[in-house]
């Protein structure tokens, strides 16, 4: 059965559900003999949540349960006999046959096996559909009607009603919590995995990165990862900076103290598109236009063998596009800056910029600190960018014109190649993610923290 | 300096002296270099996001256009083994693939314009003829003149980027050629010819994964803004949803598709129970659901500002009167913070559109050319058919790539322009 169809389904019981449950209660309310506990309208609620809940959820776990009752049983088939035994290339064949099977008039398989299995796993796949979808419609049948029998005068129904949807509140607001366990167990889990095979010290303070050639015999030796912490520390923190700082800071403060009120209005929104452009696209320009661009201006420097994959190119297109985030940061932290105090300033004599850069910026300087170290978490999370304009050679380096490799780039250059999932290589890229979640953590929380203390000296 | 006598009445400073104009001057210009910096901080800026779009309007406006080639076709020559009827039938594509269509449309070519150092033809064009076979079955029987996409060659020739300059010149003059609005860029999928691509595939791949990821991030973040903000009690576990929520919003995107990677696709047990993968890979599905864990840290702090900036005075007329808890929030709290709610989602919608990273692990980047039917099967999005177009090196592609991230940024620009608009029409002064 098709899932949108047996979702349509539900939701039509769902809507008999409240119609007679409604109908039933106000031909209860009619009678006349007894006073409705609840609105009819509510007792319709009630039979409607107990036709359709029971019935999702048995849908949410069939959904998840399907998929491996099918491949069993095509596994019984006698073709799955000739399936290879390798498991990665066996699933690539099931895979092949559910796509023939599902779409019968304009897929064929290049393997015979997996042409023969497309019928079992079609029939399969109907057989598995129908029950799943027959069991579901049946549940919410049954359910709709038996609180739908239990309707009466008496019933609590806006209660139980008003319970369940505080329990979905509570559960919605639950999964916050799990996704960050699931990102922080999962990432643990695989980086545990990884730290088996790599010593942990080989990975954290080896400064030899090279997983295209891994020796089996001692992995760690080439996955040492300081020179990716050295170029993301590089790219996203040093050159991205030097170009965000300056210019989101007088960007910023030339928009809150100098520019007339129109020009505020238009300049504010225009900076802010540049956060608002994908980082694919900025990406795009820095390999196109900028790399190509920095690499001419460093054979004219003397560097006649510059990379065109150079760190300068990529940490001057991700400062760009930091711009705005240090620009809003600092607006915010100066205009919390007490009135009294710039006007006190202006009222002895001082000029504007001197009252900025003597009064109003050292007391939003925590504020500012704060936007920056934001601003750095960003910068070393960003992927595109350096995926498309930085190069994958490891290199400790001081020299921007050279080429340097970051942490994000890295783990997209393990995982989009043809691996196996157990691989020390794979498993690398969830170390380095490990370590990417760490940092950025503890900036984040290194930066509110800053925040908070310094808006309890103002308030 | 000499201290001055406890008594002595200090003189007013002489503004008029040399030195302190002097000094005046020096301050007042260190006050107009200081406000250059910062209206050239600003002007720059700018000028690197107008230099930006200068370079994608002026490398991409060709991608919408497309050279077509006469091809002149002899279909009864061609003798393929089909029956007019059969084009209708579903079979069709596998029947015409089964006469050889593709080799005779390139020996129609050769026949029409003999043998060139370049290919005319684009590799797609046997797929043109195939479609006008199928909408005009009757073309078995006649010879017809087909236009057909040309080659890149030809066409970047025509544009005097190629080699093939003058042939196609001597084409063009010959009438052979044309130039016109390539409607294929929007209707076709991927190829490996860039004359024949289109964002058809990506766009729809974009819109499945984006109605999946509404479908979970908005009724999920505006359900626990309400609880977060409206009936959460004060305790260590609020405090810890509050944590989590702060933190998600600042973990980097590719970490989710670390997450997407390991959870929904990898297997794993639970209490020795082998679960998973979850979700199909490379499907808009396993993209939605990944990219709705990414925005709904987002959906949900711009829905609990909506929410606080409900008077309570409201809540308190709505208890007053009888409405119980649940009554409060969703008949006059909620209608009341929707415009500022949308406003978010549509943020939070327009990052996700944008968004690449995370996509790329959880394997959507495959090469499809045919474009998704449903949410599991294979799919691309937008953004990561750009990244995937940008690793081509010919010019054909860097005019197509420029030109889908050209589409990709107006709906962006749409999007953040339609929720400045929210907001303003609906922006309530209490």
């Amino acid at each position: 059965m098709n899932p949108l169809a047996l979702l349509f389904l539900i939701a039509g019981l769902g809507l008999i559900g409240w119609l007679t449950g409604r109908a039933r209660a106000l031909r209860i309310d009619r009678g006349g003999a007894k006073r409705l506990h609840s609105l009819p309208s509510q007792h319709g609620w009630y039979v409607a949540t107990w036709a359709v809940l029971p019935a999702l959820l048995f849908v949410a776990v069939w959904a998840s349960l399907s998929p491996s009752l099918v491949r069993d049983a095509v596994l019984e088939h006698p073709a799955a006999a000739q399936l290879p035994q390798f498991e990665f290339e066996r699933d690539a064949l099931l895979a092949e046959a559910k796509r023939v099977a599902e779409h019968p008039d304009d897929a064929r398989a290049f393997d015979p096996v997996a042409q023969q299995l497309a019928a079992p796993t079609r029939a399969a796949e109907t057989r598995y559909n129908w029950m799943g979808g027959a069991i579901a419609i049946l549940l919410a049948f049954s359910c709709g009607l038996f609180a739908w029998s239990r309707v009466r005068a008496q019933l609590k129904a806006r209660n139980q009603v008003e319970r369940i949807v505080m329990t979905l509140l509570l559960v919605a607001s639950l999964i916050a919590i799990l996704t960050t366990l699931g990102i922080f167990l999962s990432l643990l889990w695989e980086s545990l995995r990884f730290f088996e095979q790599v010593p942990i010290t080989d990975f954290l303070f080896g400064t030899h990165w090279s997983p295209q050639v891994i020796e089996a015999s001692n992995p760690g030796k080439s996955l040492g990862a300081v020179p990716l912490f050295w170029g993301t520390f590089f790219i996203g923190a040093v050159i991205a900076m030097l170009v965000a700082i300056p210019f989101g800071l007088m960007s910023a403060i030339y928009l809150t103290q100098y520019a007339a009120p129109r020009v505020r209005a238009w300049m504010k929104p225009t900076l802010e598109m540049l956060a608002g452009v994908p980082t694919v696209v900025y990406g795009y320009f820095a390999a196109l236009t900028v790399a190509p661009a920095v690499r001419d201006l460093a054979v004219m420097l003397g560097m006649p063998f510059a990379s065109s994959e150079s760190a300068l190119a990529a940490g001057l297109v991700m400062g760009v596009m930091i711009i705005p985030f240090v620009s809003s940061m600092a607006d915010d932290s100066i205009a919390a800056v007490p009135t009294a105090m710039r006007d006190g300033s202006l009222a002895m004599g001082a000029t504007h910029s001197e009252t900025i850069s003597r009064v109003l910026l050292p007391a939003a300087l925590p504020g500012v600190v704060a936007g920056v170290l934001l601003a750095v978490s960003r910068a070393i999370g960003e992927t595109m960018i350096v995926v498309m304009a930085a190069s994958g050679a490891a290199n400790i380096t001081l020299n921007p014109f050279e080429s340097a490799t970051t942490v994000t780039k890295q783990i997209v250059d393990l995982l989009t190649g043809e691996a196996e999932f157990d691989s020390p290589k794979t498993l690398a890229a969830f170390a380095l993610g490990l370590t990417l979640f760490v940092i950025t953590l503890l900036l984040n929380i290194v930066a509110l923290r800053v925040v908070k203390k310094y808006r309890e000296a103002y308030e | 300096m000499n201290k001055p006598a406890p008594d002595a009445v200090r003189a007013p400073t002489d503004w008029k002296t040399d030195a302190m104009q002097k000094r005046i001057r020096r301050r007042y210009a260190r006050e107009r270099r200081f406000k250059l910096f910062g209206m050239l901080a600003v002007i720059l800026s700018a000028a690197f996001l107008a230099f930006l779009l200068f370079t994608m309007v002026t490398n991409g406006w060709r991608g919408f256009t497309r050279t077509e080639i006469a091809l002149p076709l002899d279909f009864p020559a061609m003798a393929m083994q089909i029956e007019p009827a059969q084009l209708a039938t579903p079979g069709a594509n596998l029947a015409l693939s089964g006469a050889e269509l593709e080799g005779k449309v390139s020996n129609a070519a050769l026949a029409a314009y003999g043998p060139q150092s370049v290919p005319v033809l684009s590799d797609a064009a046997w797929l043109k003829v195939r479609e006008a076979l199928k909408a005009d079955p009757s073309l078995l029987g006649r010879k017809a003149t087909l236009w057909v996409p040309a080659s890149t060659q030809i066409e970047q020739g025509l544009r005097g980027n190629d080699a093939a300059a003058p042939l196609a010149r001597k084409l063009y003059d010959a009438g052979k050629l044309h130039t016109g609005f390539n409607t294929g860029f929007f209707g076709d999928s991927d190829s490996t010819d860039p004359v024949a691509v289109g964002i058809w595939g990506a766009f729809k791949g974009s819109l499945l994964t984006m109605a999946v990821t509404f479908l979970i991030a908005f009724p999920i973040g505006v359900l626990s803004a309400i609880y977060l903000e409206e009936y959460a009690p004060k305790n260590r576990w609020t405090d810890l949803i509050e944590v989590s929520i702060n933190n998600l919003a600042a973990v980097p995107s590719i970490i989710f598709g670390l997450l997407g990677l390991a959870v929904f696709l990898g297997s794993w047990s639970l209490f020795g129970v082998r679960v998973g993968p979850l979700l199909p890979r490379s499907a808009a599905l396993v993209g939605g659901v990944t990219l709705a864990l990414m925005i709904m840290p987002v959906i949900v702090i711009a829905s609990r500002n909506a929410i606080k900036g409900v008077p309570p005075s409201i809540r308190d007329a709505a208890l007053g009167i009888g409405a119980s808890r649940i009554q409060v929030v969703f008949h006059h709290v909620l209608p009341l913070a929707m415009p500022g709610i949308l406003t978010g989602t549509i943020i939070g919608m327009a990052r996700a559109l944008g968004e690449t990273a995370p996509l790329l692990l959880i394997g959507m980047r495959a090469f499809i050319v045919t474009p998704p039917g449903g949410f599991t099967d294979p799919a691309t999005v937008l953004p990561v058919q750009i990244f995937l177009w940008s690793d081509e090196v010919s010019r054909g592609f860097v005019e197509k790539t420029s030109a889908a991230i050209l589409v990709l940024l107006v709906f962006l620009l749409a999007m953040n322009g339609l929720a400045i608009y929210l907001r303003n029409k609906f922006e309530t002064r209490w």
